[in-house]
């Protein structure tokens, strides 16, 4: 059937005001809810990658967990613990080229942290590019700060199964154990090599080598760069804690 | 009309499947089967963008100019993609984020666009419904067999349940290994073939 066209144009503004309506109604009906699954979530992953096996976890028990293990301790540019300041009250922003993300107070810029009590490690949150997207996960050391206590990420963009095999165990898992520190006491951090680590390194590098995802090697590389980047951030009061 | 009805929505269930005799819908179909979980979801949310779409194309059928009709379509199901990915975030936030992207590419799936054009342009708003369910059905029964056996054969699990017993495991002392290939891509394009060879040969249809 044919139709002027100013019909067509009124026809399709209604269209597209009621759609936009509807949508921009749901997204802020929802966005609460949204929120709280995205902060738990966050939680989650801080507890995994502190070895804690949260798959069998209620939200209730995640919660509980989390305020009773985990604490903030937000460091200052020479690595001091600030006690007048919480995570989460830092603003966030992003680096756009590297995806590393700066937080300040004020324009003051802070270094957040956390500290679990049950394994005792040190927690630092990571982010950085990896082939499509910005990959976002924490990172735990052991209470020697040295030993990988366990790597996990929480949101990212890559290809499934390929580039998106950081979020899988096999991937996490190989951190576990690593050093940070080669022993002239240099932070190596650990490097995710193209293939498989106990093949193409000597016994000594080992220790700071994972293997790499098959077909993800811009993936790969990028968590090697941006781990090291934000460990280097948190270098100051590594060094100062750590024992040998 | 009873009749008519069971035929709107028996015949995209086995003779004209949309993924098994249309080939429509591939994309998710090998995507999202790895775990039953995300299978059932995912025809669950594909069911709720395709009845609501087909009701609401049919409702406005006579009032879309002609001319802009396909985009008239792609503003209704966008609109719908993008609110079930807000409601599965709210409520479903771990499967949603499994399903990751293949929630927003149900914009892109041809099932819908297809039964939008092909049907609810041309049908009242009940049978466009029951169209709608019918090819939801026909979908969600060839991704949920996909998932049955890439699960089961994959990972021994069945909506996350071990029904393989844990003796028979190579690393317990028995002799079984779980078939990482079901896991990945080639697993998905085998059973799907299997599939739909066994649909074809029931139906007796061959291809021009």
């Amino acid at each position: 059937m044919q139709h002027n066209n100013f019909y067509t144009f009124r026809f399709i503004s209604i269209i597209t005001l009621v759609a936009s309506l509807l949508l921009a109604l749901a997204s802020t009906q929802l966005k609460e809810l949204q929120e709280f699954n995205i902060d738990l979530d966050k939680k989650k992953n801080i507890l995994k990658c502190i070895g804690i096996d949260v798959a069998t976890m209620t939200p209730d028990m995640i919660i509980d967990e989390y305020e009773s293990n985990i604490s903030n301790i937000p460091l200052n540019a020479n690595g001091d613990v600030v006690t007048n300041i919480e995570n989460k009250n830092l603003k966030s922003v992003q680096n756009k080229s590297t995806g590393q993300i700066n937080y300040y107070i004020d324009n003051v810029q802070y270094f957040p942290a956390y500290k679990a009590s049950n394994p005792e490690s040190f927690i630092i949150p990571i982010a950085g590019k990896g082939l499509w997207s910005t990959l976002f996960g924490y990172f735990a050391l052991e209470k020697d700060l040295n030993t990988v206590k366990g790597i996990s990420f929480y949101k990212h963009g890559e290809t499934p199964g390929l580039g998106g095999e950081v979020e899988k165990k096999w991937f996490q898992d190989n951190f576990i154990g690593k050093k940070i520190f080669n022993s002239s006491g240099e932070l190596v951090s650990i490097t995710v090599v193209k293939g498989k680590a106990s093949d193409l390194l000597s016994s000594n590098a080992l220790i700071h080598g994972v293997d790499g995802i098959s077909g993800a090697t811009i993936t790969s590389r990028g968590v090697s760069e941006f781990l090291k980047n934000d460990l280097l951030r948190y270098e100051p009061y590594i060094k100062r804690n750590r024992s040998n | 009309m009873n009749k008519n009805i069971k035929a709107i929505i028996s015949d995209p269930m086995v003779d004209n499947n949309p993924i098994t005799k249309q080939v429509l819908g591939i994309c998710s179909a090998l995507a999202v089967t790895v775990k039953m979980e995300q299978a059932v979801v995912m025809s669950l949310a594909l069911a709720f963008v395709l009845v609501c779409s087909n009701i609401i194309i049919s409702l406005l059928r006579k009032s879309i100019p002609g001319k802009i009709r396909i985009i008239v379509q792609l503003t209704v199901i966008a609109s719908l993609v993008i609110l079930i990915d807000e409601l599965l975030k709210a409520y479903l936030y771990d499967i949603s984020k499994q399903l990751s992207v293949f929630v927003a590419l149900i914009i892109t799936n041809c099932i819908i666009m297809g039964r939008a054009e092909a049907f609810a342009m041309q049908n009242n708003i009940k049978d466009a419904m029951y169209d709608g369910l019918g090819n939801a059905a026909g979908y969600g029964s060839v991704l949920i067999i996909v998932s049955i056996f890439r699960e089961l054969l994959g990972s021994g699990t069945l909506f996350n349940y071990s029904v393989i017993p844990s003796s028979i495991y190579l690393e317990n002392g028995g002799w079984y290994v779980n078939n990482g290939l079901m896991l990945l891509a080639p697993g998905a394009f085998i059973i799907l073939g299997l599939i739909v060879w066994a649909q074809r040969s029931y139906t007796k249809y061959v291809e021009d």
